[in-house]
């Protein structure tokens, strides 16, 4: 008896990497958020682009870190603080060996992937790109990836250049590479776009680009998630990503970059923990990672991302992969079957992200109406308002999925939708 | 818990379907523009005034059905007013869909009670309320009106004019 309930608190991934099956239902039982009524109906989560939920693992750790080991880290001498500052940098080194990093000071703990492309932007760009260089960025960016470059074009006098899609949402690789000269500095480019899920061939782009000497920042913000991510295998330049579509806290990211670049870097934000002395006459700023994390970090959140990748990786992000393929192709192959029903964004290749609209409904309306049955979506212009220019909409639905979704709510989903359609019939 | 459906009702979907008053004015006194940046929705309300009275009011633009239907409403309920009137109604209207106003109080707003189950949807107050907005913009012979930073009609109080 004690047995039976023992096993059944264990988390899925357990199970599941004794069984080698793709359990979907018992990792549901690791998510508590899954078993939410909203509206009186079971709740529907496809908004996992947004943000993904915690699982159960996740939760307790945050517990157990802030019931039994919080304290500052890198200062004080005392227990707690020398178990915070362990755990800290435990949570660093499980996030190196997440995405390959060669080093474990390549992982900078960021506030998220806002925070890491700004960072790249004043350490980097703001130190190297000058009046008249250039810097590429691509139509499928989010506001995100474009802002900052814009903010330091504006600064410096440098110029953007901006890589062009297909109606079917993928880059022009001819156009990318056209676009490169003798002033071309730096490329801004999104692993996979949130608003259309278009993967992108960023290796081959990298690749093309330090060809020209050229440095490259990837926003693996949705990429990180769902595909088995190698930063040597890509050798980018700069990664970013952020915890909490990770399954882990939000408040926390990661920038990785290369230790060469880092080291040549301004730091971004002056503070303590990022110095190794200061007097009024002259500050030394600490070594890499230390340089780029001024201030108390998030210690509990970047712990708790610790505990979330060691939950990913428990049940295997080829796993969760071929699971949310799998969820695409069958909610795809539903939509495409629906009349006024156009699906945005048709890439080849592509993340479980589905961007539709629906005749004679606003995707607002859609969305509130979608929410009365229990189904969560995102409605707008997702941040990337250079793709709904490109597609000649103001906005879209966006049902994004995660590995702890299931096949019976994209029949739900589908059928919030034909019921929506009856409304506005 | 809010009832979508209750707001969803046929009125609205039918004001949706077939906008009243929809287009623009040769002979416009005032109008206005009014943007949503977080959904998108942008209309413009133009009207005529002779003397005090709205003689011809129209509106266009690109909006969810709440937004659609509540300037369609708008423009019936306000045609043939006075600017008094319908600065009244204005008023009346934004207190009844940020909850501010209980229908059981004395009032003008009628048919356009359909809009007060928006006061449960804090995400689509500003759907219904943007035309309104755009109106007392165009009154004040404001370009255009945002639902966004100061403009925001839900934390701006709207004096008359």
């Amino acid at each position: 008896m004690n047995a039976v309930l023992e096993l059944s608190r264990l988390p899925a991934t357990r199970t599941m990497a004794a069984t080698g099956a793709f359990d979907v239902e018992r990792l549901r039982a690791d998510f508590p958020i899954l078993r939410m009524r909203v509206e009186g109906k079971p709740l529907v989560y496809l908004d996992n682009a947004a943000s993904s939920q915690m699982p159960q693992p996740v939760i307790d750790r945050l517990v157990r870190y802030q019931t039994t080991q919080h304290a500052n880290i890198h200062r004080a001498v005392h227990s707690l603080s020398e178990i915070a500052t362990a755990e800290y940098e435990e949570a660093r080194r499980k996030l190196q060996r997440f995405i390959n990093a060669p080093d474990e000071r390549e992982v900078i703990f960021t506030s998220g992937t806002t925070d890491a492309i700004n960072l790249v932007m004043h350490g980097y760009g703001r130190k190297f790109i000058k009046a008249g260089d250039e810097i590429i960025l691509t139509t499928l960016e989010h506001h995100s990836n474009i802002v900052p470059w814009q903010m330091l074009a504006e600064e410096t006098g440098a110029k953007i250049r901006v890589v062009p899609i297909s109606d079917a949402g993928e880059l022009l690789m001819d156009d990318y590479e056209n676009l490169f000269n003798e002033r071309t500095k730096l490329v801004g480019v999104t692993h996979v776009s949130n608003a259309l899920g278009s993967i992108n061939p960023v290796k081959e782009m990298i690749a093309f680009a330090h060809g020209h000497g050229v440095r490259v920042l990837v926003d693996g913000a949705q990429a990180v998630p769902h595909l088995q991510v190698d930063v040597q295998d890509l050798d980018c330049d700069f990664y970013a990503f952020s915890g909490h579509k990770l399954c882990g806290p939000t408040g926390i990211g990661v920038l990785y970059g290369k230790a060469a670049l880092l080291e040549k870097m301004q730091p971004f934000k002056g503070g303590g923990d990022m110095i190794l002395s200061v007097s009024f006459e002259k500050t030394v700023y600490n070594t890499i990672p230390h340089k780029f994390e001024a201030g108390t970090p998030p210690i509990a959140a970047a712990i708790g991302l610790g505990a979330a990748v060691d939950y990913l990786t428990g049940i295997g992000m080829a796993a969760i992969a071929q699971h949310e393929h799998e969820l695409l192709s069958y909610a795809t192959a539903q939509m495409m079957e629906m009349p006024g029903v156009r699906i945005i964004g048709t890439a080849r290749n592509k993340a479980a992200v589905l961007s539709f609209t629906v005749d004679g409904v606003h995707p607002h309306d859609l969305g509130t109406l979608l929410n009365q049955d229990g189904v969560a979506v995102r409605t707008g212009h997702h941040c990337a308002q250079p793709v709904m220019a490109r597609f000649k909409v103001p906005a879209t639905s966006r049902a994004s999925f995660a590995f702890y979704n299931s096949m019976a709510e994209v029949d739900a989903l589908i059928t919030g939708i034909l019921s929506v359609q009856k409304v506005f019939a | 818990m809010a009832n979508y459906k209750a707001l969803y009702q046929e009125v609205i979907l039918d004001h949706n379907r077939k906008p009243r008053n929809y287009g623009t004015l040769e002979q416009a006194s005032h109008h206005a523009e009014g943007h949503n940046p977080l959904c998108g929705d942008h209309i413009t309300v133009a009207l005529h005034l002779e003397g005090e009275c709205i003689d011809c009011i129209a509106f266009q633009g690109e909006s969810c059905a709440i937004c659609k239907a509540s300037a369609s409403m708008m423009t019936v309920a306000v045609k043939g007013k006075t600017r008094a009137d319908a600065q009244t109604l204005i008023q009346e209207f934004l207190a009844m869909a940020t909850g501010k106003l209980g229908l059981d109080s004395p009032n003008h707003i009628g048919r356009l009670a359909v809009f007060a189950g928006v006061r449960d949807l804090p995400t689509r107050v500003k759907c219904a309320i943007l035309p309104w907005h755009t109106l007392h913009a165009a009154f004040n012979s404001v370009a255009s009106a945002s639902t966004e930073a100061e403009a925001d009609p839900m934390h701006a109080p709207i004096g008359n004019a």
